[in-house]
């Protein structure tokens, strides 16, 4: 019996000596830390995707306490949650525009001339035996390395063709820096209008390896309600960001080889089958 | 330099298969309607084109001119007019830039030089800026301007001047028979390159599997300072790094260059192309390929002008039995897979292969067994299993410890995988990312 | 009547032209090439294993072999991977866990030896080429310190009587108390009790020779690790010979030729390097003889191949030594 008490004791005993020495530790070799960025941390969405160029939310909430960073840099929070960030520490939030990733390529295995490849299957790897097994130079490979480095899993693989869903997107900008052929541009998310082509060759050269290439046809550069809301660049048409054309301009130009596009009918997958 | 030469560490042994066209003697290719010539045939900068549409050309006449010391020229394969500067399909699988000449069936030289009569008296600099001129690059395989090697800055002292006619790519024979129709041509190119360099000797280092090219060469040699040394049948013997070993025991640095051991190395075919330079007046347009595999009707070697397409070399070797899974411009080993029977042969193309499917490589996603097959042949002596994991999972700064830098992307590890993993390719992708990071570096 | 159209001249279809990264011609070695040969270098030490216990043995190899085969593919199916059994190397996995069984071992045994050899000793690190050690020893030592007595009595070996359905048990030649039970002759031909591959050093050592000759085994290890055994046994045999049999019968007893032919030799768990084999080979036999001469354990080879398994990459990335061309410390002039 009294040995049981005895080692009670010494245990609680210990214990409490232990605990005393923890805190006592805690106080004396407490870092000094500003107490608002625990708080601003715990205000961000958390995903620690580095969209925002820090490394994760906490590096993150410790630059916009030091005012070195807006709050709205975060592409993650919504327009709301930087609003509470910034209430909180007493400054202003200014408007930022939603960016989403556009893949700039529409052609898929079905549309394109390819050949067999037998190697890695990774674009970054694949790019590198004679630039991906695709006719087209400038295209998407397809192998996925964007859909993998998407912390949000915004990025499908269909049809050998990387296509990003505009609603889960949320403009990190990962894909950006991962796609070896530079096809990948985040855009305003409001505009819905793209043209879904890389490739600067002439528009014969383009048709003989991609049905859905852009061919230079400039239907859309035509049907647009102003004159500069559909960029010319030789062979390759390029949406205006800065003024940007309506969603009817996709219906208005018939683009002969579909490669004028609504962000969320390609995404949905209803954009196919026009092509001549 | 005729002592025994060194066995460099590991290496491989695939099948020769040069029986296939080792014992056919070099056919001029017949002349063509169109010659499409790819503008950019060397490392380094692309040449300016001169010419325009509509442009009269003679044989030999520049068509662009070197823009920048490690560029150079390009000249006309045939008399007749430009009729198109376009895009067509590249060797390395992107479209690239080139000069499509319809040919007037006259066949009229146009050189821009003359032939050096007294060569063996003649100044070193004139020398080299004939070789310039002429646009003259690595035939081998590499594509680099060749004057760019004859210039190594004071700093690095050249005492060896060495011939690459080891051709230890399994099925190519166009050095081979080069070295045994050509033999003084091989020569005296040595000789030209020696006196650039103020040398007064060269060594010609050749696989023993060329018995007939090494008597060939050592009876032209013996009169002169060149001598010919027997080199052990090993892939890749014919690998700069690999021949400096074997014949000087020198080891050339990681990063560096042949020049930083004292050591110069041109290929037997760029002598040649030098001799006919120098003592004919003639500049690079036209080079010997061998066009083999065992899909083809009658494997060979032509001397092919450039600009000729794939398809014309495969018609003139009858055309195929069965469809091959491969068709490759260089060897077996570290050649380039195409897709296009459009693309054309350029100073640098020393096969076309065709490769049928029992033999074609076929790549796989399975482990590593770690059987360590790879760190025994590697002639670099590095860990080939460890690096790719490393790069399997995206840590290329463990794939730069481990020293991938040093690849020099022979392939002999990927031939002997039992797992038939696409080890070269994991390096070339390692490389790529660590050369992009440390260019994103500085900028920090 | 002979035809005067010459063939028309074929080319090859370009589009079904494969593009792939150099090289593009491969060697010809295969995974299941290299498994097939490691069972044909063990197929002696198995029929002299049949030849000596019989049909008892027969049931042991067979339960283990098709138990690891099926553990494998439950496992890859449950793991919704592509199924792996073509390759062999859980078949010789099973085969190797039959031989460092005695032939008494019950049925559920060897169930249970290859749950562990595979579950454990395998697939969990994610399957061939993943696991960081010999999983037939993994198994091998679980059962034996989660059932010591029952894989501690072995079998009296009976020469040619293959249908002896009775197990009588006995004692094996490492005993504990260090004298020479055995003769040579009897562990020479294997006509001693132990695992079924401990017995015949004469069929031990034909396939160990086929895996020089065939190039499938680094020769650093088995002649180090035999030679490290031989010498410690050697000395301490000369010193005090009380204490330990003689190197000949240390070699020809025990695990010792299968663990340094078939298991310390593994590729998935053994060095790359040549060097790195050799020492590979030195530390098994020091901890072989120190386990088995000063030891609790009468045999040391398993825990000496596990234990060398652990430091095998340590020993891989410091015997690799520099590249070609590596550049030394740059001394004050440059």
């Amino acid at each position: 019996m009294i040995i049981i008490l005895v080692s009670l004791l010494f245990a609680a005993l210990l214990g409490a000596i232990l605990a005393l020495v923890i805190g006592v530790a805690a106080k004396a070799f407490a870092v000094e830390s500003d107490p608002r960025i625990e708080t601003v941390t715990d205000m961000l969405p958390g995903a620690n995707c580095g969209g925002c160029g820090y490394a994760g939310c906490a590096d993150f909430a410790k630059a916009i306490v030091e005012g070195a960073v807006p709050p709205n840099d975060c592409p993650v929070a919504s327009a709301e949650d930087a609003v509470r960030v910034a209430d909180y520490l007493g400054i202003t939030a200014e408007e930022k525009e939603k960016m989403i990733a556009v893949v700039k390529c529409s052609g898929g295995i079905s549309d394109t001339v390819r050949s067999p490849y037998n190697g890695v299957e990774d674009c970054r790897s694949a790019v590198l035996v004679a630039g991906g097994s695709k006719g087209c130079d400038y295209g998407c490979i397809g192998f996925a390395s964007c859909a993998r480095a998407c912390p949000f899993d915004a990025i499908e693989i269909r049809d050998g063709l990387a296509v990003v869903h505009p609603d889960l997107c949320v403009g990190c900008g990962k894909c950006v820096d991962v796609c070896p052929k530079d096809l990948i541009v985040l855009t305003p998310a409001a505009v819905d209008v793209h043209v879904y082509c890389n490739s600067p060759e002439k528009g014969a050269a383009k048709r003989k390896v991609c049905k859905t290439a852009c061919i230079g046809c400039r239907k859309c550069v035509k049907a647009a309600d102003s004159e500069d809301q559909m960029l010319i660049d030789g062979f390759l048409i390029a949406t205006n960001y800065d003024n940007p054309p309506l969603p009817d301009l996709v219906e208005k130009a018939a683009c002969p080889t579909t490669a004028l596009r609504l962000a969320t009918q390609h995404a949905a997958g209803e954009s196919e089958g026009v092509s001549k | 330099m005729s002592n025994k030469p060194r066995k460099f560490k590991g290496g491989v042994h695939p099948n020769d298969s040069k029986a296939l066209s080792a014992s056919s003697p070099v056919q001029d290719a017949p002349l063509l309607d169109k010659y499409r010539v790819i503008v950019h045939q060397n490392i380094g900068a692309p040449p300016e084109v001169l010419v325009k549409k509509g442009d009269e050309v003679k044989k030999g006449s520049l068509l662009a001119k070197a823009s920048g010391f490690v560029s150079a020229p390009l000249h006309a394969p045939t008399s007749g007019t430009v009729t198109a500067i376009d895009k067509c399909d590249g060797p390395t699988g992107i479209r690239v830039a080139a000069i499509e000449i319809t040919a007037d069936g006259e066949d009229e030289w146009g050189s821009p030089f003359e032939p050096i009569a007294d060569w063996q008296n003649a100044d070193a600099a004139d020398l080299k800026q004939r070789v310039s001129d002429a646009g003259v690059v690595g035939m081998g395989g590499a594509g680099f301007p060749s004057h760019v090697k004859l210039s190594p800055p004071p700093a690095k002292p050249i005492d060896t001047l060495i011939l690459n006619g080891a051709e230890c790519e399994p099925y190519l024979t166009a050095d081979h028979r080069l070295m045994l129709e050509q033999a003084e041509e091989v020569v005296a190119g040595a000789a030209i390159f020696a006196r650039i360099l103020g040398l007064k000797s060269a060594v010609i280092g050749v696989e023993n599997n060329k018995p007939d090219a090494i008597e060939a060469l050592k009876k032209v040699a013996a009169k002169t300072n060149v001598t010919v040394q027997g080199l052990a049948v090993n892939y890749p013997q014919g690998a700069e790094k690999q021949l400096i070993y074997a014949l000087t025991g020198r080891e050339v640095p990681i990063g560096g260059l042949p020049m930083d051991v004292g050591c110069v190395v041109q290929n037997v075919a760029s002598a040649v192309a030098v001799n006919d330079a120098v003592v004919k007046g003639h500049p690079s347009i036209e080079r010997i390929t061998t066009v083999t595999g065992e899909p083809l009707v009658n494997p060979g070697n032509w001397r092919f002008r450039l600009g000729t397409p794939i398809s014309k070399a495969i018609e003139l070797a009858g055309g195929v039995k069965y469809q091959p899974a491969k068709l490759l411009l260089g060897g077996p080993m570290m050649g380039f897979a195409q897709n296009s029977l459009d693309v054309t042969v350029m100073k640098n193309t020393s096969g076309i292969l065709l490769i049928p499917a029992e033999q074609v490589s076929q790549y796989t996603s399975d482990p590593c067994i770690r059987c360590g097959k790879c760190v025994s042949c590697c002639p670099m002596g590095i860990l080939p299993a460890t690096i790719s994991q490393a790069v399997e999972n995206e840590r290329f700064d463990m794939a730069a410890q481990l020293n991938v830098l040093a690849c020099i992307e022979c392939g002999s590890c990927s031939y002997i995988c039992p797992s038939h993993r696409p080890l070269n390719q994991h390096f070339k992708r390692a490389k790529s990312e660590i050369m992009a990071a440390r260019k994103k570096e500085p900028k920090k | 009547m002979s035809e005067e159209t010459t063939p028309a001249i074929q080319m090859p279809d370009a589009t079904q032209l494969v593009i792939s990264n150099s090289p593009h011609i491969r060697g010809g070695e295969t995974i299941s090439k290299i498994m097939v040969h490691v069972l044909v270098a063990l197929a002696p030490a198995v029929a002299a294993a049949l030849w000596f216990f019989g049909l008892a043995a027969l049931q042991v190899m067979v339960l283990c072999t098709v138990g690891c085969v099926a553990v494998e593919e439950i496992w890859n199916k449950c793991a919704k991977r592509a199924p792996t059994w073509k390759d062999g190397s859980a078949a010789l996995t099973g085969l190797l866990l039959a031989m460092n069984l005695s032939a008494g071992a019950p049925w559920w045994i060897c169930i249970l030896g290859a749950l562990l050899a595979i579950g454990l000793g395998k697939q969990i690190f994610g399957g061939l080429g993943f696991n960081p050690f010999n999983p037939a020893l993994v198994a091998r030592v679980a059962l034996l310190i989660g059932f010591p007595s029952l894989m501690t009595s072995w079998v009296v070996p009976q020469a040619g009587k293959f249908m002896a359905c009775d197990v009588l048990t006995g004692a094996t030649p490492l005993g504990a108390s260090g004298e020479a039970v055995a003769t040579i002759n009897n562990l020479f031909m294997g006509n001693v009790g132990g695992c079924l591959g401990e017995t015949s050093a004469l069929a031990l050592i034909i396939g160990g020779v086929y895996l020089l000759i065939k190039k499938l085994i680094k020769w650093q290890v088995p002649v180090a690790f035999i030679g490290t055994v031989a010498i410690i046994s050697g000395v301490v045999h000369y010193f005090n010979p009380d204490m330990t049999p003689d190197s000949l019968y240390h070699i020809l007893a025990g695990g010792l030729l299968i663990g340094a032919f078939f298991m310390a030799t593994d590729m998935v768990t053994s060095p790359m390097t040549a060097n790195g084999a050799l020492i590979f080979g030195f530390g098994c036999g020091l901890i072989t003889s120190v386990i088995r001469i000063w030891g609790g354990y009468p045999e040391g080879v398993s825990f000496s191949i596990l234990f060398m398994n652990a430091l095998t990459p340590l020993i891989d990335r410091s015997t690799i030594g520099k590249p070609f061309g590596y550049i030394r410390v740059k001394k004050e002039s440059e």
